[in-house]
């Protein structure tokens, strides 16, 4: 009886609906504590660029009084709705997904950082960058001034690089080296910012365009200077047409 | 004859809840029969999990979550499992557990499910769980495949821990993530004049193999095992 196929099939099938049932289950279940694991782990992010997070702070609330966001496209341009025509929610936008399309039909969100205080005023940008380490994709955000042109702070987050090597860009020690670096020379030309090989440089090679970088992690240093420079790149038409509009008044 | 089997049969009933017998299945596992150093099962997740502690007991605690429940109902459902299918349904029920484990890690502890739904995903080959089920749960009851899978869960448990303790400690020169050699002085301004150089080896899963190594070669001198 136990070895009969009708048995045996009878069998697998109870156990699939059992077993699938339970996981299907779990999953409705959880669903919307996971989505608010994902949501708090994003926002915390983007205000760990700008600023430091108390411990135990409600990071939600203070983001909605902190930061306002906006989705741009390859132009600069603030758009809405996606190309579906369904509305568009900075915070919700997929970068890693973005980052698969060509770059000129990507959605780019930026988000605004209003002071701890909460002002009137915009005291800084916030960019979502995204790219390739070295065995898997990195990404993070980057603060910038006002005037898209120097950064203010960085977080970096990975999928697979290397433990105590490549992983090391999400440690604070790592990541405020960003601070302070400039994306212009002196002459208003584009540069971005380098991460350098090797780590302990020279001052003298530590300008305000490079940045000391990680031993044994130059593939990984190169994938973030490489993300770093895509980006700047992509969210310049933004921050130029803001420049072009406080010239005209 | 009838009479003896009853006998028998209450002996076995009358059996202790923590008798010598189970106790054994518990401890066995520890150290005389530990399924990493002895049966050299699981040597996969050993070497990837272990460069930090805290993951490395996040795991600890997910591996024995699924091998004592795994065992358990595989040892309740062990009449009803057809032979010839019995290996695809051990994978189904460990599969099921972990793919809790994750969704719940997911849910409750972001953290720690970011950096280790890889590894955890990886449960389902780990070759400790599947080798207890076919070979303990298949034929035992279902108190006694607690036990057993508790034995090996923990003897997997403590193996993995002591990998992750020394791995942390000359790889990052920390304790859970607490900086040890720079509390005792080793920094540049601190007493010793020196930073703690990092010793890159031991990030790499080739530092697990030279830990694992250590630990089975003082283990078997002591207990004096050797391979037949």
């Amino acid at each position: 009886m136990r070895q009969s196929n009708l048995y045996v099939i009878l069998f697998s099938a109870i156990l699939t609906i059992v077993l699938g049932g339970l996981l299907a289950a779990t999953s409705v279940g959880l669903g919307p504590i996971q989505a608010k694991s994902v949501e708090l782990d994003t926002k915390g992010q983007i205000l760990a660029a700008v600023m430091e997070v108390p411990e135990g702070a409600d990071v939600l609330a203070l983001y909605d009084k902190v930061i306002k966001s906006e989705v741009l496209n390859y132009k600069g341009e603030t758009v809405t709705t996606d190309a579906d025509g369904n509305k568009v929610v900075a915070e919700k936008v997929e970068i890693g997904k973005q980052f698969k399309k060509p770059a000129e039909d990507r959605l780019y969100p930026i988000f605004k950082f209003y002071g701890e205080e909460a002002t009137d005023e915009i005291k800084s940008y916030i960019l979502p960058v995204y790219g390739n380490g070295l065995w898997d994709n990195i990404w993070g955000y980057i603060a910038l001034n006002t005037k898209g042109t120097e950064i203010e702070g960085a977080v970096f987050a990975h999928a697979g690089e290397t433990p105590g090597l490549g992983a090391r860009i999400t440690s604070e020690e790592v990541q405020s080296r960003f601070a302070g670096k400039e994306l212009y020379n002196e002459q208003g030309e584009f540069v971005s910012v380098e991460m350098l090989k090797g780590e302990n440089n020279p001052p003298s090679k530590l300008d305000e365009h490079h940045v000391d970088g990680m031993s044994g992690a130059t593939l990984t240093g190169n994938g973030v200077t490489d993300m770093l420079r895509n980006y700047f790149k992509y969210y310049q038409p933004y921050f130029n047409k803001k420049e072009g509009a406080t010239a005209a008044l | 004859m009838s009479t003896e089997t009853v006998e028998k049969k209450e002996v076995k009933e009358s059996e202790s809840l923590l008798s010598k017998r189970r106790k054994n299945l518990v401890k066995d596992p520890l150290s005389d029969d530990n399924p990493i150093t002895i049966q050299v099962l699981g040597i996969c997740s050993a070497l990837a999990v272990t460069t930090q502690m805290k993951p490395t007991m996040v795991m600890s605690i997910a591996v024995i979550f699924v091998i004592v429940f795994s065992n358990l109902t595989i040892s309740l459902m062990r009449k009803l499992v057809p032979g010839r299918v019995r290996i695809i349904v051990q994978l189904a029920v460990i599969a099921t557990l972990v793919t809790l484990v994750n969704e719940v890690l997911k849910a409750f502890a972001f953290d720690m499910y970011k950096e280790l739904s890889v590894f955890v995903g990886l449960i389902i080959t780990n070759c400790i769980v599947m080798g207890r089920l076919e070979a303990f749960a298949m034929g035992n009851k279902p108190y006694d495949s607690v036990l057993d899978g508790l034995g090996s869960g923990l003897g997997y448990a403590w193996i993995i821990l002591a990998v992750a303790f020394f791995r942390e400690l000359f790889g990052s020169g920390a304790i859970f993530g607490f900086k040890v050699f720079e509390a005792i002085g080793f920094t540049a301004d601190g007493w010793i004049g020196l930073d703690y150089q990092a010793n890159g080896l031991m990030v790499t899963p080739v530092g697990a193999f030279f830990i694992l190594g250590l630990i089975i070669w003082v283990q078997r001198n002591k207990t004096g095992y050797v391979e037949h």
